[in-house]
């Protein structure tokens, strides 16, 4: 029987298994049920060859314990849920047979791994693109020999410039493991090191130890180079990390700039304004989803200036009501806003609960897209536009307009802007509105990468701190500094330290950077004498 | 500005001065609040620096004192001790004494005690946690409430004290810290003329034992001195001699009175 | 002279009112029939007097030296977990592994040997010393390196802060040896003594009453001595206090460490009362509340830090008990109030008013 299957086998190989015909996809799949696994296996291959638009799904049915042969000998596929069976050749409906009266076809994971490969090899002729990127991808990973065909044919019909390349390169790797003689293996080694990335150095680093001298030394070259290009992509995803998480520490603490920096004012309630402008976004977008769902996609862009305007004006009450009282005193300024937050946030967790609630990605907030051997998330992106915007804007708003100016004057000499008429009262509440509707800004960015509950303005205000007392304050160009600078530090450190002892290590390293430059890494310096 | 219109290479040899500053020069974001600054006190040396706002009298001071440190330059205390390597605590160890332009005293503490813990001694905290005031210590603080006359006020609480009043107080702190070189900022200002007058006799009746530089901006009370006045200008000494002599300088009348 | 220089009339006033206390919650507790005083108020007594302890420790600093800590729950901390190591070695096999060495979660996370700094832990008299070296040591070298660089205000309190903060974090993880999110918990004696009976309970209190009675006589004695006054000098007129020959660092320096390590002592006292020490007792939101103890009973006045804090952890009590959601808003309340409306809390205002009636002149520690 074992050899009769054989020769089976060996005859349609002989036949050239991409001609190979619905007869031939018959003949296959009636084989499928007898031999051993390692028959089976070299059966499911050949299946796959062929090309035939059912080969799919009876090897996914054989995949998922759904191939079955009847008493008869036919074999079908039995949907596990109703018991209705099918033709596995010709995909005709035969009725319900009675589960005793059907054989299951078993498979062991070396027919599993057959059956991805196959199946890969069928997709390769999908006529979706990314599905065929996605099988190129999986025939790189898992290459070999008896695919060479298969991929020479995709090569040869695929009109996707991408899609080709990255066939091209399976095929490589798959030569790699055939006996082609040294110069094809040669170019196929260079061509893998010019992709750069871990399939590549996957497919070549067995070869390291190839007994043809000038194929090891190709290998040796090419895995060096490998490991270097992925050294920069490694680089330069943990400069995007940390880019992303600087800008995220950007925007919490820029806020804060205005009123520690500018103003001298310590706001412990900062946390709880960004917490109000994250509440707010979540507020908007239950309204969207209640009242006008087609708007979702626009949600983000109406909560970002209410959540400005909500935060600003809160910021507004808090400088009118409490910290008016206590210029001069930062100290108690701290203590009193800690009371304003605590308040905040309590107020928060009546009105909505403890517990996160839930704040949507909008569709071109979410997913993903590659960049060489990164990925680079949409939110994290937006997010990272956002607060250089952000940035931007405040920058104008503080050099080039004339309430810029006025806040400018009043901190530089109180008492000559009072003098020249300027109404300080007015502008201290404004400015601190500005740090406090940023801070507004700021929640609606967050609410999209963190948990929108209660305690988030707690998570971050240490950090914001850190980022001004880091950055220096009162130079908000330095907020951006001190973001980014802490940003990618942390994301530097974690792969060594893991991420909460990063954190400790950041926060201990600035304790003893604050000794040796007590003002922040952009001081303002001056002559001025304290008594 | 780099001219040097004094002494200080061609120091006589047998000259002891209590303090020496050679080509010090200071600048903040490179606005430069010293520039190669050179002065010679000599030992009991009476001596007045006046110079416009912005010429630095304030941050030479904070030079001496050990406050701030020259970007280039030396600072010598009795031809030995480097100042610039030292800190405020320090020269005020050594015997430098410091008023401030705006009267300074420790406004919690009763007059009485702004003295005694301006009195020379051991300044370290152990010393002080377990200090017992002496007999002799009690003497000198009754003493210098009679040169200050503030005697009837010695248990008032400092921050209840006029203005005149705190200058007097922080005058007698510096006394009481037994210097060898006083800096004193100013001390006329928020005084009557009387007080004025009475201020600098006490200043002249100090210098011999001791050196005194007095900041001021008022040429009366300069005059009352009567003794060398250093003209300082955009960081630098622009003239050095008698108060007549300097004043008629045109170099000086037109940085005093515009160009 | 030394016992009219330590005790003037509010401190009489307040040590007579503690030793009544620590005579008749016991007596209460113990002997009279019936127990009018319940176990649970024993501890709950005990665990105000300790948080007094400590509002006295953060007076000291802030109130005289003008430090505001924003970090002193973190010398507490400290000194809590120096006792817990005691008591979790204290339970020996008597834990759910019944490992004679090992602490449970050691065991748990697969720990095979007792990391080095837990050695010794097994002797009262090592983590009593801990209990002080421990805060006293971080006090130390953190100030060291504050005063020296001159770093002051509220830049001072924000590196408190982040230093309390780091801690927080490094106690959350496993491998720290401290027992992660958990902490040390499920005591059983101290010395032999039986931490869930009565007797035990009550002498944890009278301890507590004492301990605070002898912390607010040493800080006394320290702001009534010359270097106290150093030290207003320099919170009021730092420059000048260096101008004066005043090596400023080693005076605050000094303060802090002191205040720290009794910081720890009231954290040891703590731990076994309550039963359990862990890494949230770090969090910056403690420290602060810490600061408002001593901000409504009027900083720079030890008997009023002493009052404040035990007025603060008392209606916590009461109002997380009755209308818990109520809590935070009175405490945010609390914090705007006392900052804007009694700047000298509740001893200043009260002692202020009676000063102006009485001489109508200014008081000594009117403006502080």
């Amino acid at each position: 029987m074992t050899f009769v299957l054989r020769i089976v086998v060996v005859l349609l190989t002989l036949a050239g298994a991409q001609h190979a015909g619905a007869a031939d996809f018959a003949k296959l799949v009636n084989a499928l049920p007898h031999g051993s696994y390692h028959e089976r296996a070299d059966v499911v291959r050949e299946i796959g060859k062929t090309g035939n638009p059912r080969a799919v799904e009876v090897l996914q049915a054989l995949a998922n314990d759904d191939l079955k042969v009847m008493a008869d000998g036919t074999v079908v596929i039995v949907d596990d849920k109703t018991g209705a069976a099918v033709g596995a050749v010709e995909g005709a409906s035969l009725g319900t047979p009675s589960a005793d009266s059907l054989t299951r076809v078993r498979v062991n994971n070396m027919v599993r791994r057959a059956i991805r490969t196959a199946t890969g090899m069928l997709t390769l002729r999908s006529p979706d693109p990314a599905k065929r990127l996605a099988a190129a991808r999986d025939a790189l990973r898992s290459a070999s020999p008896d695919q060479i065909e298969a991929l020479d044919a995709a090569i040869g019909a695929e009109t996707d410039a991408g899609v080709k390349a990255l066939l091209t390169e399976a095929r490589a790797a798959a030569v790699l493991k055939t006996d082609a003689a040294t110069t094809e293996k040669v170019a196929a080694i260079r061509l893998l090191e010019a992709r750069g990335d871990e399939a590549a150095r996957a497919a070549l680093s067995p070869l390291a130890t190839a007994k043809d001298p000038e194929i090891a030394r190709a290998v040796t070259s090419a895995l060096a180079s490998i490991a270097e290009t992925q050294r920069m992509w490694r680089l330069a995803q943990n400069v995007w990390y940390g880019l992303s998480l600087g800008s995220v520490l950007m925007l919490a603490a820029v806020g804060l700039a205005i009123t520690f920096g500018v103003m001298g004012v310590i706001n412990m309630a900062h946390g709880e304004l960004v917490m109000l402008g994250a509440y707010t976004t979540f507020v908007v977008q239950q309204v969207i989803r209640a009242d006008a769902p087609w708007l979702f996609g626009w949600s983000l862009a109406i909560a970002a200036p209410l959540a400005f305007v909500v935060a600003g004006a809160v910021g507004i009450a808090i400088e009118r009501g409490i910290v008016r009282h206590l210029y001069g005193r930062p100290l108690e300024t701290l203590l009193a806003t800690w009371g304003v937050s605590l308040i905040l946030q309590q107020a928060v967790r009546t009105i909505f609960g403890p517990d996160n609630r839930d704040v949507g990605n909008p569709g071109w907030m979410s997913g993903a897209f590659p960049l060489g051997q990164m990925q680079v998330t949409w939110n994290r992106l937006w997010i990272l536009i956002f607060a250089f915007a952000v940035f931007a804007a405040l920058l104008f708003v503080l050099k080039r307009t004339p309430i810029g100016l006025q806040m400018r004057a009043v901190t530089q000499n109180r008492a000559m802007a009072a003098n020249m008429g300027i109404r300080t009262g007015r502008v201290d509440a404004l400015t601190f509105g500005l740090g406090s509707a940023i801070a507004g800004l700021a929640g609606v960015a967050l609410s999209q990468i963190d948990n929108v509950s209660p305690n988030l303005g707690q998570n971050y205000i240490v950090d914001s701190f850190m980022v001004v007392v880091f950055g220096g304050a009162g130079n908000i160009w330095g907020t951006m500094a001190g973001g980014f600078a802490l940003g990618i530090a942390n994301k530097f450190l974690e792969p060594f330290t893991g991420a909460v002892l990063g954190k400790i290590v950041i926060l201990v390293g600035i304790i003893l950077f604050i000794q040796k430059r007590p003002r922040g890494l952009f001081a303002v310096k001056g002559r001025a004498v304290e008594a | 500005m780099s001219q040097q219109p004094h002494m200080i290479g061609g120091l006589p040899p047998e000259a002891q001065p209590q303090l020496y500053l050679d080509g010090v020069s200071r600048a903040f974001d490179g606005f430069k609040a010293i520039n190669n600054l050179s002065l010679v006190i000599e030992r009991g040396e009476l001596r007045a620096v006046i110079g416009p706002n912005g010429a630095g009298k304030t941050t030479m001071m904070d030079i001496i004192t050990g406050k701030t440190r020259p970007d280039t330059g030396q600072v010598l205390w009795e031809q030995s001790v480097d100042l610039t390597m030292l800190d405020e605590a320090d020269t005020a160890q050594l015997g430098i004494g410091r008023k401030f332009q705006k009267p300074t005293v420790f406004e919690n503490h009763t007059v009485e005690d702004n003295l005694a813990l301006a009195l020379k001694g051991d300044r370290s905290p152990f010393a002080a946690l377990f200090y017992r005031a002496a007999a002799k210590e009690a003497a000198r603080i009754d003493e210098l409430l009679g040169i200050i006359r503030l005697g009837d006020l010695r248990r008032r609480i400092a921050g209840s004290l006029s203005h005149g009043q705190k200058q007097w107080l922080e005058i007698g702190m510096l006394l009481a810290q037994d210097p060898q070189l006083l800096l004193v900022d100013e001390p006329a200002a928020g005084m009557t003329d009387a007080e004025t007058m009475l201020t600098a006799d006490l200043l002249k009746s100090i210098a011999g034992a001791r050196s005194v530089i007095v900041v001021e901006h008022d040429m009366d009370f300069v005059r009352a001195l009567d003794c060398k006045v250093t003209v300082l200008h955009q960081g630098s000494v622009l003239a050095e001699g008698r108060l007549d002599a300097v004043s008629a300088m045109p170099e000086v009348i037109e940085v005093y009175l515009g160009r | 002279m030394a016992a009219s220089r330590l005790i003037d009339r509010r401190m009489g006033i307040f040590l007579a009112g503690l030793f009544v206390l620590t005579v008749a919650v016991p007596v209460g507790n113990l002997w009279i029939a019936g127990q009018p005083v319940p176990t649970y108020l024993v501890a709950l007594i005990g665990k105000y007097l300790c948080y007094a302890l400590l509002a006295v420790a953060l007076d000291l600093v802030w109130g005289y030296c003008g430090i505001l800590s924003l970090g002193h729950g973190a010398f507490f901390a400290l000194g809590g977990y120096a006792m817990g190591m005691y008591l979790m070695r204290e339970i020996g096999a008597r834990g759910v592994y019944a490992n004679p060495v090992l602490p449970d979660f050691m065991v748990f996370i697969g720990w095979k040997h007792l990391p080095w700094y837990w050695l010794g832990f097994d002797h009262f008299w090592l983590a009593a010393i801990m209990v002080v070296a421990v805060p006293g040591a971080l006090a130390f070298v953190f100030g060291w390196f504050a005063f020296r660089s001159r770093v002051t205000g509220v830049y001072l309190s924000i590196i408190t802060q982040a230093m309390t903060y780091a801690l927080m974090l490094a106690f959350f993880r496993n491998e720290m040896g401290f027992g992660g999110n958990n902490g040390l918990t499920d005591f059983k004696d101290i010395l032999g003594f039986d931490l869930a009976s009565h007797e035990t309970k009550v002498g944890l209190m009278m301890l507590s009453a004492v301990a605070l009675a002898a912390g607010l006589l040493l800080a006394r004695w320290i702001t009534t001595s010359r270097l106290g006054k150093v030290l207003v000098c320099l919170r009021d007129a730092e420059s000048r206090t260096r101008f004066l020959g005043y090596r400023v660092e080693h005076y605050k320096l000094f303060i802090f460490t002191v205040s720290a390590m009794m910081a720890g002592v009231a954290g040891a006292l703590y731990v076994p009362q309550v039963g359990i020490i862990n890494p949230s007792e770090f969090s910056t939101a403690n420290s602060i509340e810490i600061v408002i103890w001593v901000a409504l009973g009027g900083r720079g006045t030890l008997v009023g830090a002493a009052l404040g804090a035990i007025l603060v952890a008392g209606a916590k009590t009461l109002l997380t008990g009755w209308f818990p959601e109520l809590w935070l808003f009175a405490l945010g309340a609390l914090f705007v109030l006392v900052t804007i409306a009694l700047p000298n809390g509740v001893l200043g205002a009260l002692e202020g008013g009676i000063g102006r009636l009485r001489r109508g002149t200014p008081t000594r520690e009117a403006e502080a």
